[in-house]
């Protein structure tokens, strides 16, 4: 690996990661965990959203598919290794059937179809019982024991879930600098553009819908365990909003972006909850403020800041890229 | 040399002890669809600490409480109680909603911290939970108590049951048809609804076609109200019979006179002629501005016995607590701010007198009392 | 039969509520390209103004209805439009949508710290009376909510389509900078689109609240339905959202009479998907061409 700026940061970054839990009560691992998962979920978002410009509100009921299936394999004794990547194609598959007829329309119509699949999903997850557990939900499902390294205890599964998210970043990070993430962010900027090129818009753009689906599988495989209890109402569309939050607060396009984002929006009520009743108008107006103020999202802020401190070179009005939302 | 021995013995006391002595949390809904019944468990329960902490605390120390409020989130409330055993609390109050309760009651228990709840769905003290203890008796207590007014008052050969389909609603629903399959009463309407739900036209409507000798509801407060109205509004003629959901002062309120002929079986009203609830209730209002209702009543009480059950054991000692709370019962003469005699069993299950309710005049009337279960 | 005679009258009378609500937001997506997550809110937020009137102003019930209505078109129609809309415009659609959402957690948690958690009564404007026509019931309540509907409905077309302020306010609409190059003021049009939603939102709010009763969290289920609602009839003509309402209203109440009423929220959802997939325009709407 080159010695370069770029990659001493990310060093620094694992670094954190690795020391961030050490000597936090079990309630803190417990949420730092939490936000690696929704990370995970963010920018499986991000791809569909930030590079390929696609409005998806069903990242939540993907997440319930990868979260219910892996309970429901791991509670009949398969082991989680073995369920996960069950779940996770599931979540791929799903995400191309969904989106062969979703990605017919656009833009917001596109959102309102995830809309309604998410609740859509929540709806069969409340009433099929005899599969799901209702409105009670499945529990008890075990942390993964990988003989040598039990996950069972907070920190351990915490440390499981580091490893987890580095597989996957660079999973990531080999698509988006593929001929495959070229095409996304073509998409984005320009689609009549990018088809009139030669790119099969169709394809590439079920392709990122998918992919994003999956990642959403994968990190409802890793709650599973976390929080050993599932029930409907942890998937319902509130939650997809909250993960379109994560990625817009963090800065669409931008790779870590969903990472920053997931962290304010699972970390923020945290801090303000010494405010009590207040903290949902607190959250609330913060939001608003942290939209108008940087709609390009935190990351999106901190580079218009290190633009402003180290002089770089300029780029021409049309060629910018970015998001556009 | 006396004192020598004392300091050094309140000294390893103060050190066994695991816990900050009396650090209480309330863990809550606060806020979202389970705000009104956890806001005022929650204020029953600092009515209860401001006695307590005024007559001198627990075993001599002042209660400090924390509150956290769950957002009626059940892997919030998860989080929130992990956070509060975190923190050191001695004994956590709360959350009155089952489908929290069912998620976060395990981490108190595997961490051996009692919890006392407020939820009444049945599977709560089914799961071999030794730390989980009620304040209102679970569905599978209460429902039956209606199957003998069934069967002999209303004399009902076939009924319909509409419910609110989640794990509270779900609870009562399968009690209540589990108990009419063993009266042998029929029944020939199931309907569902979601919670939150405004619109019952269908579902009065479905009722009215089906032609039951009577209707067991068990729905939110609020829901309740609007079904009890949509049913005047349609002319509904069937006895309406349910649980302390359906009666309550807050659905009075807000169904006006269409609530009058509601009958329910309440396991706590704060409309019941007893001496001791009437007083609370006139504590409540004259602190708070606002009235009770049960879920007040299960903070108070709730928390009053968190401090007889500790001063009884002499100590903060949260494995000795769970052990003494099974199996007790307070006498409400000997301790009056149970309001009621009270009594738990090896599950945490309670039992305790309740009484039957009618609405008449837009009022509730007691009109019998039902012994505490065995 | 008469069940769902009586199913149908129930689900009409629900349906123009809907249609009320939903016609704001067809209304403010027309004029701003924008959907209003908090469109709910702004149907639940006037019967909280008028209930202040009432409970902490001791005003007599129309006076406080006018307060509410006053309050409303302040706050929802043109603070509304000033602070969020403005500057959010240029953005783009999506930070608009975030920023709706932001402004309907903040208004149920305003109601609900300041005012109340718990559902309140709430004064009906009909009395209670109902006929009863060999066995069907319908309410005094169920007749004047369709009456009123239609009033504002035909009132507002004819609005829209008459007058020069509704004219311009359309043309905006339509392509606001050929508009300003014609003379209108395309920012007070705007301005009065919101006004419009504003008051549409408290008319709603004023007849669908003593049935639903006044809580923080009514806004919900309600603003969902709004836009299923414009999106399924039509959302570049008004008559569009009042088919999709009653549309709605309808089929909810019979699919949970006669079919299921666990899956009953599902009918609206897979009405959306088809719609959308296969008539994007709406049932009654104009299909639109799209700018390349």
């Amino acid at each position: 690996m080159k010695f370069t700026k770029r990659n001493l940061w990310l060093l620094i970054g694992l670094a954190l990661l690795i020391l961030a839990p050490i000597g936090q009560g079990r309630y803190i691992v417990y949420t730092l965990t939490s936000w690696l998962v929704f990370s995970i979920a963010a920018m499986g978002l991000n791809l569909t959203l930030g590079y390929a410009g696609q409005i998806s509100l069903a990242q939540s009921a993907f997440m319930a598919v990868g979260a219910y299936i892996t309970a429901l394999l791991t509670l009949n004794g398969i082991h989680w290794i073995v369920a996960m990547p069950i779940a996770v194609l599931s979540s791929f598959v799903l995400g191309l059937l969904i989106g062969f007829p979703a990605l017919r329309v656009k833009g917001h119509f596109l959102a309102f179809v995830t809309l309604a699949f998410t609740t859509l999903v929540f709806l069969v997850l409340r009433n099929e019982d005899w599969l799901t557990g209702g409105p009670y939900g499945l529990s008890g499902m075990p942390r993964p024991d990988f003989g040598l390294f039990n996950t069972g205890k907070n920190i351990n599964f915490y440390y499981f879930t580091v490893f987890i998210f580095v597989i996957f970043s660079l999973l990531m990070y080999q698509i988006v600098r593929s001929p495959w993430g070229r095409a996304f962010k073509g998409l984005r900027e320009n689609e009549i553009r990018a088809e009139s090129l030669g790119v099969n818009t169709r394809r590439i753009t079920l392709l990122a819908f998918a992919i994003g689906s999956a990642a959403g599988g994968l990190a409802g495989s890793l709650m599973t365990p976390l929080v050993q209890f599932i029930e409907p109402g942890s998937f319902a569309l509130l939650h997809s909003l909250r993960i379109l939050l994560m990625v817009i607060v963090g800065g669409a396009g931008f790779f870590f972006g969903p990472v920053v984002g997931a962290g304010v929006v699972i970390m923020l009520p945290e801090v303000l909850r010494f405010t009590e009743g207040y903290y949902l108008m607190i959250y609330a107006v913060t939001v608003v403020v942290l939209i108008i103020f940087c709609p390009k999202g935190l990351v999106g802020l901190g580079e218009i800041i290190s633009r402003k401190i180290l002089k770089r070179k300029e780029v021409r009005k049309d060629f910018e890229q970015g998001a556009k939302l | 040399m006396f004192k020598q021995i004392a300091g050094a013995s309140a000294l390893m006391l103060a050190m066994a002890s695991p816990v900050h002595a009396v650090d209480i949390a309330i863990v809550a809904e606060l806020s979202g669809g389970g705000a009104p019944a956890g806001t005022q468990y929650r204020d029953g329960i600092m009515l209860a600490i401001e006695e307590i902490n005024a007559s001198g605390g627990i075993l001599g120390e002042k209660i400090k409480v924390t509150q956290h409020d769950t957002q009626t989130d059940p892997q919030i409330s998860k989080g929130l109680v992990t956070k509060a055993i975190d923190d050191g609390a001695y004994v956590i109050m709360g959350t009155v909603y089952s489908s929290s309760t069912i998620v976060n009651m395990f981490e108190a228990m595997n961490a051996g911290v009692p919890q006392i709840v407020g939820a009444e769905a049945p599977n709560i003290t089914q799961k071999g939970n030794p730390y989980v203890f009620r304040t209102a008796y679970g569905a599978h207590r209460g429902v039956p108590s209606l199957t003998g007014y069934f069967r002999d008052n209303l004399k009902a050969k076939k009924v319909a049951v509409t419910w609110v389909n989640n794990e509270f609603g779900k609870g009562g629903h399968d009690v209540f048809v589990a108990e009419m399959k063993k009266a042998g009463i029929n029944v020939i309407a199931d309907i569902p609804s979601e919670a939150g739900a405004a619109d019952f036209a269908a579902d009065v409507s479905r009722l009215k076609s089906a032609g039951a000798d009577a209707v067991f509801v068990y729905l939110h407060e609020e829901e309740s109200a609007r079904f009890l109205k949509e049913a005047k509004k349609q002319g509904l003629k069937t006895p309406l019979v349910g649980e302390v959901t359906l009666t309550g002062q807050k659905v009075i309120d807000l169904a006006g006179d269409a609530a009058n002929g509601a009958v329910a079986h309440v396991g706590l009203t704060a409309q019941a002629n007893v001496k001791s609830i009437q007083d609370f209730g006139k504590k409540f209002s004259a602190k708070y501005g606002h009235q009770t209702d049960h879920n007040g009543i299960k903070g108070y009480i709730g928390m009053w016995a968190v401090k007889y059950v500790t001063e009884m054991n002499g100590a903060f000692d949260q494995k000795k607590f769970a052990d003494k709370m099974h199996g007790l019962c307070l006498d409400v003469n000997k301790h009056p701010n149970m309001l009621l005699t009270t009594c738990w069993d090896k599950d945490g299950e309670l039992a305790r007198e309740s009484f039957m309710v009618e609405v008449q005049n837009g009022k509730q009337v007691v009109t019998t009392t039902v012994a505490a279960a065995k | 039969m008469e069940q769902l005679i009586q199913v149908i009258l129930s689900g009409l009378a629900t349906g123009s509520i809907y249609a009320l609500a939903a016609i704001g937001f067809t209304l403010i997506w027309q004029a701003a390209q924008t959907v209003n997550f908090a469109q709910g809110e702004f149907v639940m937020l006037p019967a909280f103004f008028v209930l202040i009137g009432i409970n902490f102003l001791g005003m007599p019930l129309w006076l406080a209805m006018l307060f509410g209505l006053a309050l409303s078109v302040l706050i929802l129609g043109v603070a509304f439009k000033r602070i969020l809309v403005d500057p959010l415009l240029s953005h783009g659609g999506l930070s608009l949508i975030i920023a709706t959402m932001a402004v309907a957690i903040l208004m149920k948690e305003l109601v609900k710290e300041f005012y109340s958690a718990e559902a309140q009564p709430y004064p009906a404007l009909v009395p209670q009376g109902a006929w009863d026509l060999s066995g069907v019931i319908i309410s005094l309540q169920d007749i004047s909510h369709l009456i009123i509907c239609f009033v504002v409905i035909v009132g507002l077309t004819l609005f829209l389509d008459k007058t020069k302020v509704g004219r311009c306010m359309q043309a905006a609409a339509q392509n606001a900078a050929v508009a300003e190059i014609l003379g209108v003021n395309v920012k007070r049009m705007i301005l009065y689109t919101f006004v419009v939603n504003a008051v549409l939102a408290t008319l709603a709010s004023f007849l669908i609240t003593p049935v639903y009763l006044a809580k923080f969290s009514s806004g919900e289920y309600l603003g969902l339905i709004a836009f299923i609602a414009a999106i399924v009839g039509g959302f570049n003509q008004v008559r569009g959202a009042l088919a999709g309402g009653l549309l709605i209203g309808v089929l909810d109440n019979i699919t949970a009479t006669y079919i299921t009423a666990e899956y009953r929220q599902a009918i609206p959802l897979l009405l959306l998907i088809a719609v959308i997939l296969f008539k994007p325009e709406g049932i009654l709407g104009k299909p639109e061409g799209r700018a390349v």
